[in-house]
């Protein structure tokens, strides 16, 4: 038996549930002192003065750093990070001073105490399609801004059947349990930082550079992360303010972590989107065309253009074929990595364009996508490494007794409630990072496998072993794998559900270099290495799966529930079933919350977002997800890496809220092409 | 945090003394949502009175159906209660409607009337708020107004009264006894709280030292049929949008008696007078109950907004009455 494929427990999930396990805050470190940011409370303009008197004079205040005082930063280009450089304010909440004090109340009483005045100028926070837009030079991870194939326009001039609409996504934010969190300690000219991150080795490429630091004067720690969804993907000006506020107080460790309402402003969340979505088709659903046009913002200080039109170009197979994106820069915080960059929102309006096109046509959703199935990449040509969207749509409408589905919509009731069910795809790409080493070691009679890894509640402890067990061809209980601290080899962040295809790819070279150096019988301090090699370039490589919901929205009130929710994913080889379905249940139950709750409230005349708590930010709670059931098919692809699997990490959220809408008309006869689909949006329809 | 002097005193006169005496008192009862308002910044007090060891925590039965709550009763208490369970079901079920487990073991039934709107801007030390600092102007008008008045708002302040059990009381006819430094006095529940008028920085006409030492429920049998509905923007765990505390009273098929109080649409909690009065020997029927909202909402005015607004709630709140009196004189045929 092998150690892939076996749903063992989670290592760390002991030190976790015992509270033992130590976080970025939590650091052990003699003496600490405590930071609190001053944040702007205008949207845009400069600072024209500010006191810090009051502040510096309180019992226990070490010191108050502000764009006056605060040491020049060797490397400024990335205007997020470059905290208390300049009297500009170029977004409300932008850090404009620091307190670092002996508490943390201390702290954060003097940072009250610190008055700001400003000369304000006009901003616009607010994103709408007239907005003066442009289009960014490339989008997210590298994806082109712009592609066309055919003449979109032509083919909607000829169609027998068009749906063309606009769909539109929230602002989210990420939230994870666990707030942005920094121990920083100086030692002369040498900076450990305890952050929570998911990459401790791109952390330190961001930092050192702003310090005017070698990499090797920098050492990043992280063994566990409560969670991050993107938002510790990149470091946030958070650890630059914890760095700076430690080298002002020289021989302290410093800790930061941001509270709840600060993470609204400092860091990212996803950009809101507009999407319009044009379908041609002929008479049996074959689409012709399909086309999404996107505008969404970005700050004005720092460029974030997130990939929405992407799974466009993938999904469906039609001669004619457009992306576009636009950015609206913005006097707001900088938008950044939410779980499922592009595919998570641009997945709505194509999802639900389906939905209607299915509709209009009075075909069965699931046959009106297997009618536009595409035999290789529409959008480069290339042949899928493997493809079961259709196998994840069968299985699933084979378990939801979809056969049995009455197309027409508000016809079934249950007690008080009208139902309905509804269903959309999921894609996520099969990205692989360029960069990563392993080392493996022969230490005390167990294979120790060592690697910068990062695990945010995803298994990479528990998983990685897996790998190393079956490369070396010996038990899981005989590998040991050290992750989460720049000591050991350099490996890319836990970003883009790259995580396993690249640092598993290198734990599978180190094995077999440490395998064809020392043989089956290895003496203790053996030691070998190995590194990812380049992805596969003859193959489009994607996750699909396929999401199925059924809804429930109460006659009288509107009220909106979701009893079931199941997922069926198609995403190679599972390493291990535990973690997956943890994995795919989470990013579901993320995606029900997006449909049906999630929403950053911007408000426009002060720029800043007014729910910023989970009290009012609502994310689904236990009540709200009920059933919520995630499988995948047996999917073998030899092409996306040494083990066959696929990330899984995000594919989850992807197409979950598309199919609630779905589930929502077929309740209601209601489209809600905008998110959240909240009760107000169909109270006008019930009977 | 600012630090500020803790006293506990040994009785309630103490306490009211205390408070009364040092304008920058405060009591504290179960915390729920004092200790936020500390950390938020909201407010700074110089001495905080915790009142936790002298409430009374007694459920009395005064007979003939009437019951005195001590101060002191936790909420989840309350709400297990079986004599309040079998006379009142209202105030049980809205109290299990509101906040969390966690929440209702701490907060008391003296507390929780007293705790202060929701509004983000309210809540938000620098966003300018007529409530929280007198003259700044108020956000919420024009700003995010899902959550606000659509009855008795004014031009200062347009929040919300957050509770749900206060809902259910102002419903039950209930009576809030005080303790002041002149002595204690009785105020009918529905006078407890204000509309904001002019002063939306005062919630209740409770003055600056009165401690809420027990609430009374007289006896009213048509309570024992009764119910609260909650509509929110999540299952669980959110502040009402619209509520709805209804007891009818229907004989042969006609409306004899109505109590009803709406939640999440005002400053305080909202005693339906005109639909009650406009139900009383109604056929118990769905036109009736369209009639008494229509006779209620008659005045109602939604708050522009971001997302549209609040247009929704009236509708909403219109379609909530209706279905709660649907069902409650479902049961009672």
């Amino acid at each position: 038996m092998t150690a892939i494929g076996t749903d063992l427990a989670r290592r760390d999930g002991t030190v976790k549930v015992t509270g033992t396990a130590t976080y970025a805050y939590e650091a052990p470190v003699e003496r600490p002192a405590y930071a609190h940011p001053v944040q702007a409370t205008i949207a845009r303009g400069r600072i024209r003065d500010i006191e810090i008197e009051d502040a510096e004079t309180l019992d226990g205040v070490l010191t108050v750093l502000t764009p006056d005082n605060a040491e020049r930063l060797a490397d400024t280009d990335d205007k997020e990070l470059a905290v208390l450089q300049s009297d500009e304010v170029a977004f409300r909440g932008q850090l404009v001073g620091v307190v670092v004090a002996e508490t943390s109340e201390v702290a954060r009483e003097a940072a009250g105490l610190v008055r700001v005045t400003y000369d304000e100028a006009e901003h616009d926070a607010e994103l709408a399609t007239e907005r003066g837009s442009y289009v960014p030079e490339q989008l997210n991870a590298g994806y082109p801004t712009e592609s066309a194939q055919g003449d979109v326009d032509a083919a909607m001039a000829s169609a027998e059947t068009t749906i063309e609409r606009t769909y539109t996504t929230a602002m989210y934010h990420n939230n994870p349990l666990e707030p942005h969190t920094t121990t920083a300690l100086w030692d002369g000219d040498s900076l450990t930082l305890w952050d929570s991150t998911q990459g401790v080795h791109p952390l330190r490429s961001t930092i050192a550079p702003i310090f005017g630091l070698d990499e090797e004067r920098v050492r990043v720690i992280c063994p566990y992360v409560g969670g991050g969804f993107g938002s510790k993907g990149t470091a946030h000006a958070n650890v630059t303010l914890a760095t700076l506020a430690a080298r002002a107080v020289p021989g302290r460790p410093v800790r930061l972590a941001l509270t709840r309402q600060q993470m609204f402003s400092l860091a990212g969340y996803r950009t809101p989107t507009i999407q319009r979505m044009r379908l041609a088709a002929d008479a049996d659903g074959r689409l012709s065309a399909i086309a999404i046009d996107v505008v969404e913002q970005t700050s004005r200080i720092k460029e974030y253009a997130e990939q929405t039109g992407t799974p466009t170009r993938i999904m469906y197979a039609a001669e004619n074929r457009s992306v576009t994106h636009r950015l609206v820069p913005l006097d707001v915080p900088v938008p950044s990595w939410m779980r499922a960059p592009g595919d998570c929102p641009g997945m709505f309006g194509p999802e639900v364009a389906m939905d209607e096109l299915a509709e209009r046509l009075g075909v069965d959703p699931i046959e009106l996508r297997i009618r536009n199935e595409p035999s290789v990449d529409p959008d480069t040509g290339k042949p899928f490494s493997s493809r079961n969207l259709v196998a994840c749509l069968l299985a699933g409408a084979d378990r939801f007794d979809w056969a049995d589905r009455d197309l027409r919509p508000g016809v079934r009731r249950s007690g008080d409630w009208l139902v309905g069910t509804g269903v959309a795809a999921s894609t996520y790409p099969v990205h692989r990072m360029p960069a990563s080493t392993a080392v493996i070691r022969r230490e005390a009679g167990r294979y120790v496998v060592e690697i910068g890894a990062a695990d945010l509640g995803t298994g990479t402890w528990t998983t990685l072993p897996q790998i190393a067990a079956d490369a070396l061809d010996v038990p899981v209980s005989d590998v040991e794998v050290r992750i989460g601290d720049t000591r050991y080899p350099m490996a890319s962040v836990a970003g883009g559900s790259s995580g396993m295809t690249t640092w598993g790819s290198a734990v599978v070279e180190a094995a077999r270099a440490f395998r064809d150096k020392f043989g089956q019988d290895p003496a203790d301090g053996d030691e070998a290495d190995g590194s990812v090699g380049p992805a596969d370039e003859d193959h489009a490589m994607h996750a699909f799966g396929a999401q199925f919901v059924e809804a429930h929205v109460h006659a009288d009130t509107g009220e909106l529930r979701v009893p079931r929710l199941l997922g069926v994913f198609a995403a190679g080889r599972i390493i291990n079933p535990r973690t997956a379905r943890s994995q795919f249940i989470g990013g579901m139950t993320m995606g029900l919350s997006m449909a049906l709750h999630e929403h950053s409230v911007l408000d426009p005349r002060t720029g800043h977002v007014v729910n910023h708590d989970l009290a009012e930010y609502h994310v689904s709670v236990n009540a709200d997800v009920t059933d919520v059931e995630a499988t995948w098919i047996d999917e073998h692809d030899p092409y996306v890496n040494a083990m066959g699997s696929k990330g899984i990490g995000e594919i989850g959220i992807v197409g979950t809220a598309a199919a609630v809408s779905n589930a929502v008309w077929h309740a209601t006869g209601v489209r809600v092409r905008d998110l959240p689909i909240t009760l107000d949006k169909v109270l006008a329809a019930l009977p | 945090m600012r630090p500020f002097t803790y006293q506990a005193p040994a009785d309630a006169a103490s306490a009211v003394r205390a408070v009364t005496r040092d304008p920058t008192a405060v009591f504290l009862g179960g915390g729920t949502n004092l200790v936020d308002h500390l950390k938020l910044g909201i407010l700074d007090p110089g001495l905080v009175v915790d009142v936790t060891g002298l409430a009374s925590v007694e459920i009395t039965d005064l007979g003939g159906g009437a019951l005195r709550v001590g101060a002191g009763v936790p909420n989840s208490d309350l709400a297990a209660d079986p004599l309040v369970r079998e006379r009142f079901p209202v105030l049980s079920q809205a109290l299990l409607a509101g906040a969390s487990g966690q929440l209702r073991n701490m907060a008391t039934t003296g507390g929780n009337p007293l705790q202060r709107t929701r509004c983000v801007y309210f809540q938000d030390v620098t966003t300018p708020c007529n409530k929280r600092e007198p003259g700044s102007g108020c956000s919420a008008i024009g700003g995010w107004t899902r959550n606000h008045a659509i009855l008795g708002a004014s031009a200062h302040c347009i929040a919300t009264h957050p509770s749900d059990l206060a809902v259910a009381l102002a419903a039950l006819d209930a009576e809030v006894r005080v303790l002041g430094q002149d002595g204690e006095r009785v105020i009918p529940f529905t006078d407890l709280h204000r509309l904001p008028g002019d002063h939306p920085e005062h919630d209740t006409v409770l003055g600056h030292g009165d401690l809420i030492t027990a609430i009374d429920l007289p006896a009213r049998p048509i309570a024992r049929r009764s119910a609260y509905r909650k509509v929110r923007d999540r299952a669980s765990y959110a502040f009402a949008l619209v509520s709805v505390a209804a007891a009818v009273e229907v004989d042969g098929g006609v409306v004899r008696d109505a109590r009803i109080a709406f939640g999440g649409v005002a400053h305080k909690p909202w005693r339906a007078y005109r639909a009650e009065e406009a139900l009383r020997g109604a056929t118990a029927a769905d036109d009736s109950y369209r009639a008494a909202a229509d006779a209620e909402l008659a005045d109602a005015v939604a708050q522009d907004g971001l997302d549209g607004g609040n247009a929704f709630k009236i509708p909403l709140l219109r379609r909530t009455l209706v279905a709660t009196l649907r069902d409650l004189a479902r049961e009672d045929a």
